[in-house]
């Protein structure tokens, strides 16, 4: 599946449960540096725990997880903050600080986590913010904005330190087809311009066939396919087959 | 009961948690002086208008009282000791409880239910340091500041009652307030409040951090915050009092 190439970001036998329900299962994947893998799958099929696990927000039972050859299932805080820097998450509803302006949400981890002056910080904000097309409006709060505007702002503050690995766990929910598309674009334009590592967790199969370069199948805490979109297409399983149909 | 003695256990080590994040770097100086302020601009009014009203309100009822058995001129004596003995730190301890403590647990609990505190994760931020810490020290230091106001603003109101019934002066009022006044009666009550602010801190931030029940949690978490911490500061009151009256023997009247 790394067509090769050592993965920059690998799943092995992962397993992950809360309480008594399961989540994961031995699941297993990986991806190469560049390429982007949608991650499908009916809700409750743990997708966004992928994500959370992956970003360390939550620590698996079984398995291990590698970033850039790191297990991450194994590092103490300061190691674990040191592989987040090369990761930037999109989280579902953007999860803006809300007491914080859009410019003061994407100067917060600039300020605390790169030794930028006050000048190169605002050059960067601008530079992202006019990138997804909010360049005027770093002065809003969070309310202030909808909701497509806040998936971008989202994305702008994920992409804010430059990561190699972006995580984005439902980027077109709640939003109409052509917002949706725009915000597909700039996962795309941030993997050929960036050469960043696009791990998507999504249910919109237009998304995933615009975006993805490979697909992981997830149902009940398993996986039950994993290839390109073709691949998928043709898979003997019914319910992948079904949930990359349009 | 055992669920009980589990929160308790949990809040203790939460707190440690916090004692021992507020000496390791980086320190949340921003963040701490925006919570002072924070704490200090939700409570002062409503601190000034109780103290006030609780100081005229008891020189009405002291009063008449004192006046039937002669002693109407340690009116002024009685409010200073009432004041800053118990009803300042205790009063002020439950109005910050119940608008700081409140306002604590519902923004910490909607920032976990919106992803805020894992997005604070996310970029290699340690959340409770940042989002933690500085409020329990912000209550912990604002507590004695707010009762010094609620202190005085009791004895404010209370001389507006002596006044306009006795047309006292101010200079006697005070002089009279003062007179059998030790320091020991005014730095170990005042500086009690500290433990009542870390309390109020320490159990708002736990309920409003450690919730997992999404948008429904939110109003559990102030609700919970200010039940917890009112109950607790009354409790603490009744050891600490017997502390300080065992440290400092002379402020037993």
């Amino acid at each position: 599946m790394t067509n090769g190439q050592p993965p920059v970001v690998a799943f092995d036998q992962v397993s992950k449960s809360f309480g008594a329900k399961q989540i994961l299962s031995e699941v297993s994947w990986s991806i190469p540096e560049g390429e982007a893998l949608c991650i499908l799958g009916r809700s409750g099929t743990g997708k966004s725990v992928t994500l959370k696990l992956l970003m360390s927000l939550l620590k698996p039972e079984k398995g291990r997880i590698w970033i850039e050859q790191e297990d991450v299932t194994q590092l103490g805080c300061r190691e674990l903050s040191r592989v987040r820097h090369k990761m930037g998450f999109l989280f579902q509803d953007a999860a803006l600080f809300d007491s914080l302006t859009l410019y003061e949400n994407l100067l917060l981890p600039l300020q605390r986590l790169t030794k930028k002056t006050r000048e190169e910080i605002d050059f960067v904000i601008d530079r992202v913010l006019n990138q997804v097309g909010l360049g005027g409006d770093k002065a809003k709060m969070p309310s202030e904005l909808s909701g497509g505007m806040r998936k971008r702002a989202g994305l702008a503050r994920a992409l804010v330190l430059e990561p190699k690995i972006l995580l984005a766990d439902e980027p077109s929910s709640g939003l109409d087809r052509i917002t949706a598309s725009e915000i597909d674009e700039l996962l795309n334009r941030q993997k050929a311009e960036r050469k960043t590592t696009l791990i998507v967790v999504t249910h919109d199969v237009h998304g995933t066939r615009r975006v993805a370069d490979r697909v992981v199948v997830l149902d009940r805490g398993k996986v039950i396919a994993q290839g390109t979109v073709p691949e998928i297409e043709h898979h003997e399983n019914e319910i992948a087959r079904k949930l990359i149909s349009e | 009961m055992t669920n009980v003695f589990e929160i308790a256990g949990r809040v203790s080590l939460f707190g440690f948690r916090a004692v021992t994040g507020t000496f390791r770097r980086p320190f949340e100086g921003g963040q701490l002086a925006w919570h002072l302020s924070e704490v200090g601009s939700k409570s002062l009014l409503l601190v000034i208008a109780s103290g006030l009203a609780l100081g005229a309100v008891m020189t009405l009822h002291t009063r008449s009282m004192l006046v039937m058995f002669g002693a109407s001129l340690i009116i002024p004596t009685v409010q200073a000791f009432a004041f800053f003995l118990e009803i300042g730190p205790l009063v002020t301890a439950l109005l910050v409880a119940g608008r700081v403590g409140s306002a604590i647990g519902a923004v910490l609990a909607d920032m976990r239910a919106t992803e805020q505190i894992d997005a604070i994760e996310a970029l290699s931020i340690d959340s409770f340091k940042f989002l933690v810490v500085p409020r329990i020290i912000a209550c912990t230091l604002a507590l004695p500041l707010l009762t010094l106001f609620m202190d005085f603003s009791g004895l404010a109101g209370g001389f507006v009652s002596e006044f306009a019934t006795s047309r006292l002066s101010l200079q006697l009022y005070l002089s009279r307030a003062f007179a059998e006044f030790q320091w020991a009666n005014f730095w170990p009550p005042t500086l009690k409040t500290c433990v009542f602010g870390f309390t109020i801190g320490t159990v708002a931030s736990f309920f409003g951090y450690t919730t997992n029940e999404g948008a429904q949690g939110v109003g559990k978490a102030a609700t919970r915050s200010v039940v917890v911490s009112s109950l607790l500061i009354i409790l603490l009151d009744v050891l600490l009092i017997k502390l300080i009256f065992f440290i400092f023997p002379e402020s037993a009247l």
